[in-house]
């Protein structure tokens, strides 16, 4: 198998060549592993679970972004090349690790954090699991923060300051979770310069979520709330 | 520019709103200016209708329809989207938005010609 | 870049000119039956109040649209920023708006 891995930093870089015996059932995951254990202990890239729940090993795969653990390297090349690349929209610490700080530091901004409602001392919120905004969470709450999203959206490539479909798909969840008490803050903090107005509805977010989320829909909820908001509803 | 991770339909119908929507608002200062020459000059208003007699600029004349009606059936559905909560079968309502735009400039080209 | 009040007006003008699209667009079809001439199109529009309102209204929508669609363009692709920006699309407002009413006034009113 022919593999071309990017090596470099943020200074710069170029793909590097390695040839890597192909076994059934590989993973592109072990295919950098192989690399690293075989063939260069230099190669740097970032990876813990392994099976698709910690979200810290994706990168772009033949130019698509792709958790590496869960894609089988027959799904993504017919003709034995893989190129392997660290995810785009983030700068490079080393080789295959992306810059995790940008995408997460535009998470606290839209707001998609938890704000307490109740102290210790009240009793628990109840959920009500039939209640149709607790069903928007539902369907948007199993993100694991991979940036896959982030790297596949060509308005975060070209807005810097988009807070991206990660975070605002979190700000959504807690926009219509009845126990979060930040609703105003997270409505504030999504619709300023770089908050879901910008979003142009391309969906390569929802294309290549991994866990088959559709940041797109949240973000469309979140621009109805906000202009509901706006126009006094 | 056509990279592997815009290889979906979604993605090629925000590239179809976004180049139709910067080429007819690139045509409306020509659109207007000639318009305004009624005021003017009408021979000058019957002399630019008269160049658009010719086939080329009624193939143009298709053209420019086919972006107002993909840009307007293209809007319509994002408005659905974003406003009516219409999530699913966002690629089906963007290719009939194309078809029915074709339809429209299609049945504008065989009335002009 | 495109903050609440931008992103209202784009989705209002838009869906302003949803019907005014359909409308010119039929306009289109049954006018250019039989060629164009500015005889015809001026005897069917010219002192119209119905027009001058319905094209008027058209150019309003259209200005503010096409500036802020342009606007992200211009910064998406051009990297266009801060008060250049500003000072563009506001040059690309009042100049639909001044062309375009010149327009409206020469086919409707007179």
């Amino acid at each position: 198998m022919d593999v071309s891995v990017w090596r470099g930093d943020a200074s710069g870089g170029r793909f590097q060549r390695f040839e890597v015996p192909a076994r059934t059932s590989q993973t592109v995951l072990d295919v950098v592993a192989w690399i690293q254990q075989n063939a260069d202990p230099t190669l740097s890239y970032r990876f813990a679970c392994r099976v698709g729940m910690c979200g810290s090993c994706a990168m772009m795969v033949n130019g698509q972004p792709r958790w590496t653990c869960r894609t089988h390297v027959d799904r993504v090349t017919s003709d034995g090349r893989l190129e392997i690349a660290p995810l785009r929209n983030l700068a490079v610490i080393k080789d295959l690790a992306a810059d995790m700080d940008p995408f997460f530091e535009k998470w606290v901004t839209a707001e998609a954090v938890f704000h307490p409602a109740r102290s210790r001392d009240e009793a628990v919120e109840r959920v009500n699991p039939d209640d149709p905004a607790r069903q928007q969470v539902d369907a948007a709450i199993e993100c694991i923060n991979c940036a896959i999203c982030y790297a596949a959206c060509d308005t975060v490539a070209a807005n810097p300051d988009y807070l991206g479909p990660a975070a605002l798909n979190r700000a959504w969840t807690l926009v219509n979770d009845t126990k979060d008490a930040g609703r105003t803050a997270v409505l504030d903090a999504v619709s300023g310069a770089g908050g879901c107005h910008n979003c142009h509805s391309m969906g390569s977010c929802a294309q290549f979520c991994p866990n088959e989320l559709n940041p797109m829909n949240a973000i469309a909820g979140l621009k109805r709330a906000t202009a509901r908001r706006f126009l006094g509803g | 520019m056509i990279r592997p991770h815009r290889s979906h339909p979604l993605w090629f119908a925000f590239l179809l709103h976004r180049v139709s929507g910067a080429l007819l608002a690139l045509f409306l200062p020509a659109h207007f200016l000639v318009l305004a020459t009624a005021l003017t000059s009408p021979q000058a208003l019957d002399g630019a209708l008269a160049w658009t007699d010719n086939t080329l600029v009624k193939l143009a004349e298709f053209g420019l329809v086919f972006l107002l009606a993909v840009h307007a059936l293209g809007g319509l559905r994002l408005l659905a989207l974003e406003f009516l909560p219409w999530t699913s079968g966002q690629k089906t309502l963007a290719a009939s938005a194309v078809a029915l735009a074709v339809l429209v400039s299609g049945t504008f080209f065989l009335s002009a010609v | 870049m495109l903050g609440m009040k931008l992103y209202m007006a784009q989705r209002l003008s838009a869906l302003i000119m949803a019907p005014l699209v359909i409308g010119h667009v039929g306009v289109m079809i049954y006018a250019v039956q039989g060629g164009l001439s500015a005889a015809e199109i001026l005897g069917r529009t010219q002192g119209s109040v119905a027009w001058t309102l319905f094209y008027g209204l058209f150019v309003v929508a259209v200005s503010i649209h096409g500036a802020i669609g342009l606007r992200v363009v211009l910064f998406e692709t051009v990297k266009l920023r801060g008060g250049g920006l500003n000072a563009v699309t506001w040059v690309i407002f009042l100049g639909l708006m001044i062309l375009g009413s010149r327009a409206v006034w020469a086919v409707t009113v007179p």
